[in-house]
């Protein structure tokens, strides 16, 4: 006798007005990715999603929530932080974008001179982020992640099914225009 | 698969094992994690060249299996230099067990060893009296996540063998 193999993780936890979104709300396909910003995996698929929304606007809105690994990524958990930091400012995308855009310069000092960059108050954010005041939200999403079957980052889930392919821009148009057909 | 019967089955007693699990020559296996879950890792081996790798996502969900007491103790054929270069490349504070000489022994027991000679990827979680609880093969190639361990807890949990810590 041997043991079935794996069926295909979902996601468990829904998406919420807490989540940060990027995309037409009434988009027919939502994709969730679980990432960390000091992966280079993600960061390498970063502007393939760019793209991606551009190409599909309207069928497809991002959802990112936080994956920090931080035993292999030292600076994954306080880049997380900062982007929360942002994003209770309203200004999460922003953050993000950059923060994919400086991935070798996530030590405190570039990232406070990136939130300066951005015209937000560096001090606070510092300050935010060294009190851990959105550790909360962060291991939330992380956790959530864990048990929907996030493997690695970054994990993305289209329409709820975990994603097992590559981060091309090819199969991502291809994954969308699946889920949309459905 | 060495083992006919393939991975060992829900219900089963747990076989023990004594396995080194530091280069000072400390050694671990079930019995002595009696009295809390227990989860086995078998993996293929150190090193595996993803960003996301199994063991080093299951230190970063490390405080989800403390929530239950749970002893993780990943186990490849791997020797423990390479254990230990790899626990301090990728951070990993747990036990990664050699099941070096005999080679395989302790995976053959569990039905967990492939014919190129590595852990097959599988994992087995075991109740705190020692008896496999939930156990689950995987391809080599896919990591599992840590999603499948959780759910086994959580009915630990619920079942009351387990009480959240």
């Amino acid at each position: 006798m041997t043991t079935p193999l794996q069926v295909t993780a979902r996601l468990r936890t829904p998406v919420t007005g807490s989540d940060h979104v990027r995309g037409a709300a009434d988009a027919p396909v939502t994709i969730v990715e679980y990432a960390d910003f000091q992966c280079h995996y993600c960061g390498a698929a970063y502007p393939n999603l760019n793209e991606l929304l551009r190409q599909r606007e309207g069928t497809v809105r991002l959802v990112y929530r936080y994956f920090p690994i931080a035993n292999v990524h030292p600076y994954a958990e306080s880049a997380a932080e900062a982007a929360e930091a942002a994003g209770v400012r309203g200004r999460f995308w922003e953050m993000h974008d950059w923060l994919y855009e400086h991935q070798d310069q996530l030590d405190p000092v570039h990232l406070s001179l990136g939130v300066e960059q951005l015209g937000m108050p560096p001090d606070d954010i510092d300050a935010e982020v060294e009190r851990h005041a959105h550790a909360d939200r962060v291991r939330r999403d992380f956790v959530g992640g864990i048990r929907s079957g996030v493997n690695g980052t970054p994990t993305l889930f289209v329409n709820g099914a975990r994603h097992d392919g590559g981060y091309a821009l090819p199969e991502l148009l291809a994954a969308v225009d699946a889920a949309a057909d459905t | 698969m060495t083992d006919p019967n393939g991975l060992i089955g829900p219900g089963r007693p747990a076989p023990d094992f004594a396995l080194p699990a530091t280069p000072d020559g400390r050694r671990t296996g079930v019995r002595e994690h009696r009295g809390r879950p227990v989860v086995l890792a078998f993996y293929p081996a150190d090193w595996s060249p993803v960003c996301g790798d199994q063991m080093a996502l299951y230190q970063a969900a490390m405080p989800e299996f403390d929530h239950y007491g749970t002893a993780l103790l990943g186990i490849s054929v791997d020797s423990l230099w390479s254990h230990r270069a790899f626990a301090q490349d990728q951070g990993i504070e747990f036990p990664l067990l050699a099941d070096f000489e005999p080679k395989g022994e302790v995976a053959r027991a569990y039905g967990a060893y492939t014919r190129s000679g590595e852990a097959a990827r599988a994992l087995v979680v075991i109740d705190p009296d020692g008896t496999v609880a939930w156990a689950q093969l995987y391809p080599p190639e896919v990591n599992p996540g840590a999603d499948g361990i959780l759910d086994a807890l959580e009915r630990m949990r619920t079942s009351g063998e387990v009480r959240i810590g």
